[in-house]
């Protein structure tokens, strides 16, 4: 196969998968009476449309291209993480503490922080690479139940632990020297942007340039074989969901402290919920490839904010963009759409001589 | 063997027992904790003994999830169309059977990755029933409809207890009965455990799995439905909260078996009552964080899975899509 025909295939299937769930989702939109068009003009203008719309789509890419990441990397070694929402909470109280307790100077500060929002993330995605190893307890289930654990948990530091006197409603901001800077004036956009694209590369360059990366992706395609060569179902494991844990930590403390106007987090931790699971669209659409991830971050992260416009133009409740992302997932999940559309082709070639 | 066994049966009656007479000494209403441990467990188990007849079949639907939000919106909509919380306990039951079965065909005919699909529906639904929500009803996230429309418990004299725990309890070991002695049954342990038999013996293997996959949506559908309708009274946007993975970790806990599931689903549903106790006895709810009180559901489901995951017995093919060699 050439390289054209190669790259083709990547993108027309996501795309095949994009287009199936704009059209259900128009679908359900009709049936309520809106105008599906006037919705996608909304949407796609919204999100694209403008400096100032491009600017925020980036900044909404920056914590799902990482919550992508947490899964991706997962996929990539057989497993199924979609804890990210939960290290997500936890890293972003983890930037808080550290943003908003310590006092240090500019860039050092930035740097604890972040590191300290990682580090939450980190802890969090511990319980279930070891329920996995010793236990052999199913990472549907452990991610879901520490996703919720640590809600509850997060609230409840928001609320009793960490609220802003007199603003019961959110926590401390976190202090100026804690904060990355505003790229463009009057926008969301922060250079927290730069670390993420960073993490992402870093990730691939540690899954196709180094050892660990490679028996990682090895287990993941062939655990019999792997096992057989020598390689540590244990450790290739562990480092997969630390990795994750990471990445949805490091999103977490992006919302905090890379997000005006807040800087801070909510007590019904509104400014965070849903990231971990969009991830997983990301990871998907981006084809588990952490360059794949950050384009597909960027249409993601522009129905994200391009869903705000459809609510105002068009009336429609912003939410159904999750749905249209749970219906290009389970596009995405059934190989034999694309297969069928190859056959069919494949034939009309052959008739054709 | 039969002695340990025995033991092991004998003792979760017998640790329930004493930590119901030692709660009694600390001012909780036992009544109440049973009604309450009652009503949890059932959606539990109507999920989970039905995932087990699908994954008996040889498919994984971890979109139980997303079928219990559906269908608690779904529940309650039909529900006030017909006036009627039965009709709406159909509804559910009948929109969780679809997506069964649209479960069903993806993954057999399309071949479809079972795990991403069954994301792609708690995703979707995720999206779905906020949207479902504020188009319906003009509100976002929460509807309360009308006290007729509800599907009232039977009172006895002891505890009230609603039909649809009853008929779970029926069900659970009818599903036994079948999935172990009938030809049906039969057939449904084959398509997952030895697919290549049941194909040269001309059954359809593709039937016998959408049947799994569309009875287990049915019953977690009913499910769904049961929590606006019969249990909470309202539908939030939120309303399953991990239940659709709860009823997961029953499921593996009690490895695939419908009877053991009852018992499990109990038991996380004892646990989740013990929960509201906790937050709503005068005396000990001032002392316990509420939101620490709600975690207890879930710390005690990746307890009791972690202990009990080791006897848990899966069909050999299970989630990977049937192939004639």
């Amino acid at each position: 196969m050439g390289l054209a025909s190669r790259i083709l295939e990547t993108v027309a299937q996501p795309l095949l998968a994009l287009a199936i769930g704009l059209a259900v989702s128009a679908l359900l939109m009709a049936i309520y009476g809106y105008d599906p068009v006037l919705a996608y003009k909304a949407l796609f203008t919204g999100a694209y449309g403008s400096t100032y719309d491009l600017m925020e789509t980036l900044a909404f890419a920056v914590p799902i291209m990482l919550t992508g990441i947490t899964f991706a990397i997962g996929v990539r070694a057989g497993l199924f993480n979609i804890g990210a929402e939960g290290q997500l909470y936890m890293g972003a109280i983890g930037a808080v503490i550290a943003g908003a307790f310590l006092s240090l100077p500019w860039p050092l500060h930035v740097l604890v922080a972040t590191l300290a929002g990682m580090l939450f993330g980190l802890l969090w995605s511990v319980g279930p690479a070891l329920l996995k190893v010793f236990r052999g307890v199913h990472e549907v289930i452990s991610t879901i139940m520490f996703n919720w654990i640590a809600f509850y948990l997060a609230t409840y530091l928001v609320l009793y632990q960490l609220a802003e006197p007199g603003r019961a409603e959110k926590t401390y901001s976190v202090l100026e020297t804690a904060r990355y800077g505003v790229l463009v004036e009057g926008t969301s956009l922060t250079s927290v942007l730069f670390v993420a694209i960073a993490f992402n590369i870093a990730v691939n360059v540690f899954l196709t340039q180094t050892k660990m990366g490679f028996e990682l992706r090895m287990y993941g395609l062939n655990p019999d074989a792997a096992r057989f060569a020598g390689i540590s179902e244990k450790k290739v494991i562990i480092v997969s969901f630390l990795i994750g844990g990471l990445a949805a930590g490091l999103a977490g403390a992006t919302q905090v402290l890379g997000r005006p106007p807040t800087w801070a987090l909510y007590g019904t931790l509104g400014n965070v919920v849903r990231l971990g699971f969009e991830g997983i669209g990301v990871a998907l659409i981006g084809r588990n490839h952490p360059i794949g991830i950050i384009i597909a971050s960027l249409f993601v992260g522009g129905l994200r904010h391009g869903g705000r416009y459809m609510e105002i133009e068009a009336g429609i409740y912003s939410e159904l963009v999750d749905a249209v992302t749970g219906l290009i997932i389970i596009a995405l999940a059934v190989p034999e759409v694309f297969e069928a559309i190859k056959r069919y082709r494949l034939k009309r070639r052959v008739a054709g001589g | 063997m039969r002695a340990i066994t025995a033991i092991r049966m004998l003792s979760i009656p017998a640790s329930f027992a004493i930590l119901l007479l030692a709660l009694s000494r600390v001012g909780f209403k036992i009544d109440s904790l049973i009604e309450a441990s009652l009503l949890a467990m059932t959606p539990l188990a109507l999920a989970a003994m039905g995932e087990a007849i699908n994954e008996k079949g040889g498919l994984v639907n971890i979109g139980l999830e997303g079928i219990f939000l559906i269908s608690a919106a779904v529940g309650v909509y039909a529900a006030e169309v017909f006036n009627n919380g039965w009709a709406g306990l159909a509804a559910g039951l009948a929109i969780g059977a679809f997506i069964g079965l649209i479960f069903g065909v993806l993954s057999v005919y399309g071949k479809a990755d079972q795990i991403i699909v069954g994301i792609g529906i708690n995703i979707f639904a995720i999206g779905f029933v906020p949207y479902f929500i504020l188009a319906e009803w003009g509100v976002p996230g929460i509807h309360i409809p009308p006290k007729e429309v509800l599907v009232q418990p039977i009172r006895t004299p002891v505890i009230s207890i609603s039909h649809v725990t009853i008929l779970a309890i029926a069900l659970a070991f009818a599903l036994n009965y079948m999935i172990k002695r009938t030809p049906l049954g039969l057939r449904i342990r084959a398509a997952g455990e030895a697919p290549e038999a049941l194909d040269a013996a001309g059954v359809s293997i593709a039937r016998v799995r959408i049947l799994g996959a569309v009875v287990s949506g049915a019953l977690t559908g009913l499910g769904g439905a049961f929590m606006p309708l019969a249990w909470f009274g309202g539908i939030v946007k939120e309303i399953s909260a991990g239940r659709g993975f709860i009823a997961l970790a029953v499921l593996v806990a009690a490895g695939l078996d419908p009877l053991k599931a009852l018992g499990f689903a109990f038991l996380f549903g004892f646990a989740e009552g013990l929960a509201y106790v906790v937050a709503f006895t005068p005396g000990i709810k001032e002392a316990v964080p509420y939101h620490l009180v709600l975690m207890i559901p879930y710390i005690i489901t990746l307890i009791v899975v972690a202990i009990f995951i080791g006897r848990a017995s899966f069909p050999k093919s299970i989630g990977k899509p049937y192939r004639r060699e």
